[in-house]
């Protein structure tokens, strides 16, 4: 551990928070409805969208109305990057598969649509040998902005029910997803993906180029539009790599400072939303209290992940190395991280993309030290509520608030009351239902994949001995129904004997098994969280009286907190010591 | 809206979006890039006498391809030239791809922390790096000795940098190989260390590709 390791985790911290609270003001302005400084630009061609959608923006919808609108736009963008991926070879004529790759078969499109639609973007395939530049751009990047924007649109659904005075409506979802692609998603992507070019991320169209070293040897560069997906892959918490090294490549993180700029990408949207909640809920408090806690939790993740990778491996040390700071290098468990990002750069990478639905990763997490590699298992256990996705960790964290205020009021006695409203018996049962999905979803993938033949077949032949095999399936199915995407990335559900697809093969069981996980647990959350914000929306606000429990003072940051923890624990924890906690605890060595 | 009208505004919307971030958005980016940022779009490509040589920012091999006496072939296995680190370069970190630095299928070596097979990767790792350069390290070199970035795989397996102690060590074989004296070569390697971003985000580096290219200019070219 170096002293400028700790000032990177807890500068990143104060940046992130310094830029999260303007944004955080920006997108109440968005969502109410009050002008910004876009408008001026953006007010026409919105109209136009909506006209030639023939909806109408401002009638309000009810949360049954929100919910099927959200599920037929997701379904017609199902289709259609389907149809895309699948039919890659018919778009040749654009000039943009200069490689000429074929489709990847059915069973893998099946996992990569799924996957790009959940916001989860999790990866069977490498992108620099699967997919051709316009299956990236118009197939992948699209639902990196929408995916996110679907995800927002939820959150926001959701504190309209809990603020609204009257009435049944809770927004309108065509306005929602619009807005957000227009006036946040872009405007920042645009940003993001000119410090990115700064840094040396590539944006071209060119053929791969082929090099002939100084000592005859000869190496071929893929090339493409990466600025662009960089950005909104950050942005949008999606995290699917544009190269099968994800933000490991040099071409997608060059250098110490691309690799800041891109956590902060991750999370600034996030952590924005919850100064959002504070300032749409008239109560700037309930914001801070939620930030509070998402922060500390956040901060205890990453300074766990430094110390453990930062104490190196069992195999390193076996092997003879020694992995402490030395003049000249940082030391530590360097095997699968890159010299630019460091120790600390890869830790809290991987932390800022595990707490968020990002997963992107910038280092191999199969390779992470046992209990380094425990950190994104924790984190995908507390249901990505620390910070979240962008939408979906406010939503999240919103169901785990009511059900600390349920249990707050259940522990002195009184109805449970929440920022006015009662908390009654339908609320808690559908909040309940929401945050039990994952858990559903990732441990009976989880326990399929061990106990069948073809779920084992997808387990690495490289990494996956002992307590691991069982750790990368875990994190697979774990990762899945999260919708995150990191992967322990020995398992496997493609097998790709050459670039471009001929004579491929998917692993159907892990395809399809992970493909139809991550659409459940994306979508059946959803329809509850807007059944709960449909339920609170009909509610009358009663005056807060002397008994009333407060949601936003240090005691409930505490509770919320002790609330996440428990059920992420009882969930998890008998999965996760057969895994990584066997590992983390032992020296030994499995063949 | 009935079902009907929210199916044509769903496939409208779509479609309309799909052409603002799909097709506006990225060539907005590659116009902005091509324009503004041109050598950074194109992957900082590195020409030598009009030759393309390699990229800054992608690792290679510096390593060159044996010859088999008998036949004065390449060697070859597996599909691929065997190969001998020339001892003249630095030499980049060890790579996970197929075949390694492969720069147009990108892969981590997914070792596991408590595998006997990473243990012998890095041992093998060690001991190559032993062999190159504890002949002409003062002292000699041990397994304890050896920087991490040397032993262990990087991420990407196409890592462009090595740490300021890697290079250090390469440094006393280069001098030695090139005959010239360790304090210019050390030099070098000082002129091609990056630092942390901001000061503060990852760890320093140095880019072996230029400064192996350095090192062939300071003959005049080789």
């Amino acid at each position: 551990m170096t002293v400028l390791g700790w000032v990177l985790i807890l500068g990143f911290a104060a940046i992130l928070t310094a830029l999260a609270l303007p944004l955080g003001g920006y997108l109440a302005a968005v969502y109410t409805g009050r002008g910004t400084l876009l408008s001026a630009v953006l007010a026409r061609p919105e109209r136009l969208i909506y006209r030639a959608m023939r909806v109408d923006p401002e009638v309000g919808q009810d949360w049954k109305q929100y919910a099927r609108s959200m599920i037929v736009f997701s379904l017609a963008g199902w289709l259609l990057l389907y149809l895309i991926l699948r039919t890659q070879r018919l778009w040749d004529f654009t000039g943009l598969n200069p490689m000429g790759f074929d489709s990847a078969p059915w069973n893998v499109t099946f996992n990569t649509t799924s996957s790009f639609l959940t916001n989860t973007n999790w990866q069977y395939y490498g992108g620099e040998t699967t997919m051709s530049y316009f299956s990236q751009m118009v197939g992948l990047t699209v639902q990196n902005f929408l995916s996110a924007a679907v995800g927002i649109a939820v959150a926001v659904a959701l504190i309209r029910g809990i603020v609204v005075r009257s009435g049944r409506a809770i927004g309108n979802f065509w306005q929602d997803v619009v807005r957000t692609t227009l006036y946040v998603l872009i405007p920042i992507a645009v940003l993001v993906a000119l410090l990115l070019l700064s840094q040396g991320v590539i944006q071209n169209l060119t053929t791969y180029l082929t090099v002939h070293g100084i000592t005859g040897l000869s190496q071929t560069l893929a090339m493409g539009p990466v600025a662009s997906q960089e950005a909104i892959k950050l942005l949008g918490t999606n995290g699917g790599g544009f190269f099968n090294v994800n933000s490991a490549h040099p071409f997608e993180n060059p250098t110490g400072f691309s690799n800041l700029v891109e956590m902060l990408a991750v999370l600034v949207i996030p952590a924005a939303l919850v100064f959002t909640y504070g300032r749409m809920t008239g109560s700037r408090r309930q914001g801070y209290a939620i930030y509070a806690a998402m922060m500390a939790m956040f901060l205890g993740a990453a300074i766990v992940a430094y110390v453990a990778e930062a104490h190196g491996s069992p195999a390193q040390h076996a092997a003879g190395l020694h992995t402490g700071v030395i003049p000249g290098s940082g030391g530590g468990n360097m095997e699968g991280k890159e010299q630019r990002f460091g120790i600390a750069g890869s830790a809290l990478f991987d932390v800022v993309t595990t707490v968020t639905s990002c997963g992107a990763v910038n280092s191999a997490l199969e390779s992470f030290t046992g209990i380094g590699g425990a950190v994104p298992f924790a984190n995908l256990s507390a249901s990505e509520v620390i910070f979240g996705g962008v939408g979906t960790g406010l939503y999240s964290i919103l169901l785990y608030v009511l059900l600390a205020v349920f249990i707050g009021g259940l522990m002195v006695g009184r109805t449970p009351e929440y920022l006015g409203k009662k908390i009654e018996a339908r609320e808690i049962k559908l909040t309940a239902l929401g945050i039990l999905i994952t858990p559903l979803a990732a441990l009976s993938a989880t326990a399929l994949a061990i106990a069948s033949r073809a779920g084992r077949a997808s387990i690495s032949a490289v990494a996956g001995h002992g307590p691991q095999g069982f750790s990368e399936t875990f994190y697979a199915y774990l990762s899945q129904a999260n919708n995150n995407g990191s992967a322990f990335a020995g398992y496997t559900g493609f097998i790709q004997p050459v670039a471009g697809n001929a004579g491929s093969r998917g692993i159907t069981f892990a395809d399809l098994v992970g493909g139809l996980d991550m659409l459940f647990a994306r979508y059946a959350p959803i329809v509850f969280v807007l059944a709960v914000a449909g339920s609170l929306a009909g509610k009358r606000i009663s005056p807060a009286g002397l008994g009333t429990m407060r949601t936003d003072n240090p005691t409930f940051v505490v509770l919320l907190i002790g609330v996440i923890v428990l059920v992420g624990a009882l969930t998890f924890f008998p999965a996760l010591l057969l895994g990584p906690i066997v590992q983390g605890l032992t020296g030994h060595l499995y063949s | 809206m009935g079902l009907r009208r929210e199916i044509a505004a769903s496939a409208v919307g779509m479609l309309i979006l799909t052409v603002i971030c799909g097709v506006l958005y990225p060539l907005a980016i590659t116009g902005v890039g091509q324009v503004a940022f041109r050598s950074n779009a194109d992957g900082q490509l590195v020409y030598r006498a009009g030759r393309l040589v390699g990229s800054r920012l992608i690792g290679q091999s510096f390593a060159t391809p044996v010859i088999d006496p008998r036949t004065g072939h390449v060697e070859m296995s597996g599909g691929e030239p065997v190969t001998r680190p020339d001892p003249r370069y630095f030499q980049t970190r060890p790579s996970g791809t197929v075949p390694a630095d492969n720069a147009a299928a990108s892969s981590f070596a997914n070792y596991g922390p408590n595998s006997t097979i990473t243990e012998r990767a890095i041992a093998a790792n060690i001991a190559a790096y032993i062999r190159l350069n504890g002949p002409y390290y003062p002292g000699g070199l041990t397994a304890a000795k050896v920087p991490v970035d040397a032993a262990d795989t990087s991420a990407s397996g196409i890592d462009p940098d090595i740490s300021i102690a890697n290079a250090d060590i390469q440094a006393h074989r280069v001098a030695a190989v090139r005959q010239l004296p360790l304090r210019l070569v050390l030099r070098l390697v000082a002129r091609f260390t990056g630092g942390r971003g901001l000061g503060f985000s990852g760890e320093p580096t140095v880019n072996v590709l230029e400064l192996n290219l350095a090192l062939d200019r300071l003959r005049g070219g080789r």
